[in-house]
């Protein structure tokens, strides 16, 4: 599509091609903020609760503090990325007057619009979004988004739904690259995706950005898991700060991303870690407790 | 030839693809083991604090420090260049110290102030596209470092002996020129126990 070839669109992926290979971290304030870079972490989200704390305290979530962000980005040197609600142009536009480094539209936000997402490309600061499946995932790249992480079950301290949602974009890719071309109008419309990016994707056989993966990571073998499903990186939420020794836990899954072929080196990250956050059975959640189903 | 890509965080597969389409083999650097029989080796782009902690931690800031002990080469881009500097500012860092320069982290500004330029430099006569991302500057060099290319007012394309350091990321234009340049610094006087020198060791600028 025309707009890859734009350097503000370059310096965007550019930033997520940085991040590869390293693990994000949520964070609600500058002394969690200050662990995850001691830890390693390669950026820091920063948000106003936890996903767990927002399933567990409902209400309306929102955009962080900007005072809140701004002693978060005052604290640490690494990449600030802040959450805004999905379709809030508003607050994305707040996040990028305070210049965060990246800005996620994210579903564990309460969603400020049931249609529209943002449209990116009026931006400067680079957006990640989430997605579950390849159109999801292409109708965000189309409106400007440099980043997908696949959405898993935030806050639930369950894979299951980052692997379930991993795993359908890698077929769905592998899907394209084997179809002719006559076959990829029909997918795109099945899809709901841009025929360009469609066709993009048959040919190179990955997205045109950077695949991350996020909701529901909690352990060093779960970092291992999604790294080996083709993730280029792990979000972690409230996998580290809900366990009983963060700053522990999050080096450990920090050493498993990076080693995450090495089962010997993940052995290691496992050993004397506490206990894990508890975890929700997504299956024993009713369909409107689900964060994965908001966005569109 | 057998280039080593520090691969614990960052960018590495952007340079490893750089050095397949230059038909030169790769090897994806994770532990002190992986650097046998490498002739040279590339600090690619990404988070400097993140990668340091996989140094420092893993017997890998030992490994790199005994390679250029040997003269091995290097190439720092970004967060590489962090890196290899004497000195690390806003924040101060631990450095491996490999090149002679006072080096600022996020000098431009934060992901706001990334963006695309070209300039000249002394690797041929057309400029070279430079692609800055939450870029640090050089602040001060030593007097054996040779400028390569300025930007903006600032060094940004530097070697000593045989070390290169780019504060830029050559590895996500589609330009191979430094990668090339990088490679015959690493073919001329590889293996030889001369440590590096600040003389131009016969290496050709186009």
């Amino acid at each position: 599509m025309s707009f890859m070839q734009d350097n503000q669109w370059r310096v965007k992926v550019g930033l997520a091609e940085m991040l590869k290979g390293g693990v994000i971290m949520d964070v609600t304030n500058a002394e969690q903020a200050s662990i995850a870079e001691k830890a390693g972490a390669c950026a820091v989200m920063a948000l106003e609760r936890v996903p767990a704390d927002i399933r567990k305290e409902g209400g309306v979530a929102r955009m962080a503090a900007p005072k809140i962000i701004r002693e978060i980005m005052a604290t640490v040197s690494i990449p600030v990325m802040a959450k805004a609600r999905i379709g809030h142009f508003a607050e994305a536009q707040v996040l990028q007057a305070l210049e965060v480094d990246f800005i996620d539209e994210s579903e564990v936000l309460t969603p400020a619009d049931e249609e529209n997402h943002v449209w990116k490309h009026d931006f400067r600061v680079p957006f990640v979004c989430g997605a579950r499946n390849l159109g999801e995932a292409l109708r965000r790249i189309a409106e400007g988004a440099a980043m997908i992480r696949t959405k898993g079950e935030a806050g639930s301290g369950n894979i299951v739904e980052a692997v379930r949602h991993m795993r359908t974009i890698m077929t769905q890719m592998k899907k394209l690259t084997i179809l002719r071309g006559d076959e990829l109008i029909h997918e795109s419309k099945e899809l709901g995706a841009p025929l360009e990016l469609v066709r993009w994707v048959a040919e190179n056989g990955k997205l045109p950005v950077p695949n991350f993966s996020a909701g529901g990571i909690a352990t060093p073998a779960d970092a291992a898991l999604v790294m080996q499903l083709g993730a280029e990186t792990v979000f972690v939420g409230s996998g580290i700060f809900k366990s009983s020794d963060p700053a522990v836990r999050a080096r450990a899954i920090i050493k498993a991303t990076t080693h995450f072929k090495d089962a010997k080196i993940v052995l290691e990250a496992s050993e004397e870690l506490g206990e894990a956050m508890k975890g929700l059975d997504v299956r024993q959640l009713d369909e409107k407790e689900l964060l994965q189903t908001r966005g569109w | 030839m057998k280039i080593g890509i520090l691969a614990v965080q960052g960018d590495f597969e952007a340079h490893a693809k750089v050095l397949a389409k230059l038909g030169v083999e790769a090897v994806l650097v994770r532990a002190p083991g992986d650097l046998d029989g490498v002739e040279g080796v590339i600090l690619p782009g990404g988070e400097s604090s993140t990668q340091l902690h996989f140094l420092k931690e893993e017997g890998l800031k030992d490994a790199l420090e005994k390679f250029a002990a040997r003269g091995g080469a290097f190439f720092g881009t970004c967060a590489g260049a962090i890196l290899l500097a004497r000195e690390v500012r806003n924040p101060a860092q631990e450095s491996l110290g490999f090149a002679d320069l006072v080096v600022a982290r996020n000098a431009y500004g934060r992901q706001l102030a990334s963006h695309v330029t070209s300039a000249p430099s002394k690797l041929r006569t057309e400029p070279l596209e430079m692609v800055f991302i939450r870029a640090p500057i050089i602040e001060q060099q030593g007097s054996g470092v040779e400028t390569l290319a300025e930007a903006e007012g600032h060094p940004v394309l530097v070697r000593q002996g045989r070390v290169l350091v780019a504060t830029f990321h050559p590895e996500l234009t589609g330009d191979t020129t430094v990668h090339e340049y990088f490679l015959r610094l690493v073919s001329n006087g590889a293996g030889q126990d001369e440590g590096r020198k600040t003389k131009d060791e016969g290496i050709k600028t186009r």
